[in-house]
């Protein structure tokens, strides 16, 4: 009957957590491996360019980096949602939104407005629009009990269809020969440079610290974290758990915003609909990967986009076909994550048909 | 000749991952004999009786019934060899009468046989001296009536060895002694039962032989007339126990919380609490009984504001509280530890350790945005050190440490804040019998204090033990407020199920003389 037994694993020796985790990168470079030989490659040299692509140079540094400043600050956002157990797949809307909100400011402002001013008042805005996008399916849910995760992934299509709208409508650029676009922002709603990239890197860096500092060593991160790990208790202990849901739920929406600010104006120089890219559902996965830990989301994240970068790298240099890249990042996923099963596990062959579906009764 | 053994278990082990729930377990049951399983929680009585009916597979050890080797795989094997087990928790449909919920499962005929099936029932039930209804919709019967049930059901299909898992634990004394009237003709019919509990007075009082596990092994098997209960929990903890709760009355005893005529709904609307009034003061224990939800639960969150009284008046110190938010109401110094089923989800945080633990209630103190953690050190050491409770560490997630340590945490941090209304409900729930005296010297010293206890209970024979009065509450109305030592068991399992106190002036019955 039962030749294999599952049962939860209650203490893990760190050792053993590192080997398993070893492991699955190891295996999943071999699968990986013997996967891109069918395809009649070569898998040394397909590995030796990923990481070549990623890192060679320093354009492609630079690259790498403008990929995982989105990605990071995004699972930043969305872990702060899912401590609480908010299922916050709505990262897509709330970039989308605080894109808009950035576009407000940056396109609407007299240009007289000194760049550093109009920035901080485009981050602002950014914050606020994410915060409102995430703030809606938050107040339902705590006044209501509407189920987040429906409700999260319905406002992304509104936030972008509502963007293709004004691309299309009321804002489209006169100047831009018919195209449907949306006017570039002036020069001084673009965000500086340091180091060859654009701040918004220096915005992840305190968005780590501060989503770090705010779970670990504030009363309402530690409320958060309450919440998500036993309602029940969090009612008993007296708080206010709508207060709570609303407040961490702005927070992880305008974080989002954020990003959709940068996004817009260090990359895109204006509001495109498809501004939020996908990050709003990669970090989902990041963020689980980091184990809703900030500082090793920047690391997971970094790792994420030099996957990404030199995955992109290889179509263009070695001519591969855009699947292989592609295979290669979905069985690291995949190992990555399915060890995660074996760290919560144990898994071991039954010598007799034993039925344990049951703990200890 | 007619073998008289009807269950024989050698060597029984059976592990769950680390865990060995029984180690090397013997019992044998004969027949005509009422057997009881005696051991504290996770001692591996259920584990056992689990693997007798079918549930689980031993990993080694063999089981013979009635002299014959068996090899169960499922429920329905043990069935046919004529075991029936009766769960703590009924599996019985509700919307269908008695007579349905029997065949349920049953190689039934096309049609059924409705009035042959009531017949049966009938000629089974005179048998054994059950009342049932058979017509009767799930729905609408007792605790006690659906318990019958289930003995029915398992005696249609022929059962010849009885298990009753905690049989009484959700019972009136009435229902109890109707039961175990119940299980004695069953016995003589020359059927096996075996009962499994930790009531000690229940062991005395209906078995013929007695089991102990500890820590699942099997410890002794020994006739009951032969020993006494202070033996038997030897047996069962594994050292002498000093058990005994003193009571102690103090003189001063000024009101602390008033309840006037407070009414909570449910969520559907209906009464969970209707015209509840009653006075708790400092220097008392007021033990509240009942059957379970008749309002336990709704008594405790409408004093510590977490349910809206829907009408009425709590006064504490003099002031109404109604409308306070729940976190006034701890800082008032009204404190509650509510142990629910799971004994985890209302009042800790299992994956967080002690220390953090400590923080959830007086965070809110602290002023400014950060968490501050120094103070709730230190307190949590204090509380390890004086509730000697067994952990690694205070760092150690409190979801990894046992039953009675878990609920030291949550009582000790209650405790710690000094309150003048300490609420406790099912604070000795799951608890072995050592733990439980602990706590119970825990609730005596607050009252020595001058604290107001409520204590919420299961166990009347503890209740009556540690209370200076009891309050009984039935379908959420208080039937009666009793001074134990002038009433008996049975006169408070008469108020659990509705009948009022039957003096004329309201509120005094016997030895509720001075009530404010």
């Amino acid at each position: 009957m039962n030749l294999i037994r599952i049962s939860k694993r209650d203490d893990l020796p760190k050792k053993k957590e590192i080997v398993i985790r070893i492991l699955a990168i190891l295996l999943s470079i071999l699968f990986s491996g013997v996967i891109i030989m069918m395809f009649g490659l070569n898998p040394a040299e397909i590995f030796r360019s990923i990481i070549e692509g990623a890192v060679g140079t320093p354009t492609r540094i630079r690259q790498t980096i403008l990929t995982a400043v989105p990605l990071t600050i995004t699972s930043l956002g969305i872990i702060v949602a899912f401590k609480m157990k908010f299922w916050n797949i709505g990262a897509e809307g709330q970039i989308t939104m605080g894109a808009l909100g950035a576009t407000v400011i940056a396109l609407f402002l007299p240009e007289s407005v000194p760049a550093p001013l109009k920035l901080l008042l485009m981050l602002l805005a950014s914050m606020l629009f994410g915060g409102v996008w995430a703030f809606i399916p938050a107040i339902f849910k705590a006044k209501m009990g509407t189920n987040e995760t429906i409700f999260t992934l319905m406002l992304n299509y509104i936030a972008i269809k509502f963007v293709t709208y004004l691309q299309y409508g009321p804002w489209k650029d006169p100047n831009s020969g018919g195209f449907p676009r949306i006017a570039y922002y002036p020069d001084n709603a673009l965000l500086p440079s340091l180091f060859g990239v654009h701040i918004g890197w220096i915005i992840a860096i305190i968005c780590v610290a501060f989503v770090y500092l705010f779970i670990n060593y504030t009363k309402k991160g530690y409320e958060i974290t309450v919440v998500g790990e036993s309602l029940e208790t969090a009612r008993y202990a007296g708080m206010n758990i709508s207060q709570i849901i609303v407040t961490a739920m702005f927070i992880s929406g305008g974080m989002c915003g954020v990003v959709g600010m940068i996004q817009a104006a260090g990359i895109e120089k204006t509001l495109v609909a498809p501004i939020a890219n996908n990050y709003g559902f990669t970090a989902i996965i990041t963020a689980w990967l980091s184990r809703l830990n900030a500082v090793a989301c920047l690391f997971v994240c970094i790792a994420f986009a030099m996957l990404t970068q030199g995955g992109a790298y290889i179509q263009i240099a070695l001519g591969v076909p855009s699947a292989v890249a592609s295979v290669v990042q979905g069985t690291v996923l995949f190992f990555v994550l399915g060890s995660e099963f074996f760290l919560q596990y144990r898994v071991s062959l039954a010598r007799r048909a034993a039925q344990a579906k049951k703990e200890v009764a | 000749m007619q073998q008289k053994i009807a269950i024989e278990m050698k060597g029984i082990t059976k592990t769950f991952g680390a865990l060995k729930a029984n180690d090397n377990v013997n019992l044998t049951v004969e027949k005509g004999e009422v057997h009881a399983l005696l051991g504290e929680n996770g001692a591996g009585k259920s584990t056992l009786m689990n693997m007798l009916s079918g549930i689980y597979t031993p990993d080694s050890g063999t089981i013979a019934i009635s002299g014959e080797q068996v090899a169960f795989t499922s429920p329905k094997d043990s069935i046919r060899k004529g075991i029936g087990m009766i769960h703590q928790h009924f599996k019985l449909v509700d919307v269908m009468t008695a007579k349905e919920n029997i065949i349920i499962g049953q190689p039934a005929e096309f049609f059924l046989q409705g009035k042959a099936l009531s017949k049966k029932v009938k000629a089974l039930s005179d048998q054994y001296g059950l009342d049932i209804d058979p017509d009767k919709k799930v729905y609408d019967m007792s605790v006690g009536e659906k318990q019958t049930l289930e003995i029915i059901k398992v005696l249609f299909r022929g059962a010849e060895i009885l298990i009753l898992d905690e049989p009484t634990a959700v019972l009136t004394p009435q229902e109890i002694r109707k039961l175990f009237r119940v299980i004695r003709n069953m016995k003589e019919q020359g059927c096996a039962v075996v009962i499994i509990t930790h009531k000690l007075n229940e062991v005395m009082e209906i078995s013929d032989r007695v089991t102990v596990l500890r820590k699942g092994q099997s410890v002794e098997t020994v006739v009951t007339k032969d020993v006494g209960v202070s033996s038997l929990i030897e047996m069962m903890v594994g050292k002498k126990v000093e058990l005994s709760i003193q009571k102690k009355t103090f003189e001063e005893r000024k009101p602390l919380l008033e309840l006037d005529e407070v009414t909570v709904k449910n969520s559907e609307g209906k009464d969970a609490l209707s015209n509840v009034s009653f006075t708790l003061r400092g220097h008392e224990i007021l033990g509240v009984a009942g059957v379970a939800n008749s309002g336990q639960k709704e008594l405790c969150e409408c004093i510590a504001g977490l349910a809206r009284a829907d009408k009425g008046r709590i006064y504490f110190e003099g002031g109404n509280i109604v409308d306070k938010t729940p976190r006034d109401i701890i800082k008032l110094g009204i404190r509650m530890g509510f142990i629910p089923e799971d004994r985890l989800g209302m009042g800790l945080v299992g994956s967080m350790d002690i220390v953090h633990n400590m923080i959830l209630k007086d965070y809110q103190n602290q002023p400014g945005i950060a968490l501050r953690r120094g103070p709730c050190v230190a307190q949590a050491r204090k509380i390890v050190k004086e509730l000697d409770i067994q952990t690694p560490s205070i760092y150690t997630p409190v979801k990894r440490l046992s039953g009675g340590n878990i609920q030291k945490v949550l009582l000790g941090r209650e405790i710690d804040s000094a309150p003048k209304v300490l609420i406790t409900a099912y604070a000795v729930r799951g608890l072995d019998i050592g733990a439980s005296y602990k706590i119970y010297d825990l609730l005596n010293e607050q009252k020595a204090k001058g604290v107001g206890v409520l204590f919420v209970g299961e166990d009347l024979d503890v209740l009556m033990d540690l209370c200076d009065r009891i309050l009984v509450l039935c379908h959420g109305e208080v039937t009666g407020i009793v001074d134990p030592s002038k009433v008996t068991k049975e006169d408070i399992g008469l108020l659990m199920t509705g009948q009022r106190q039957e003096s004329g002036d309201g509120n005094k019955f016997p030895g509720e003389g001075g009530e404010a």
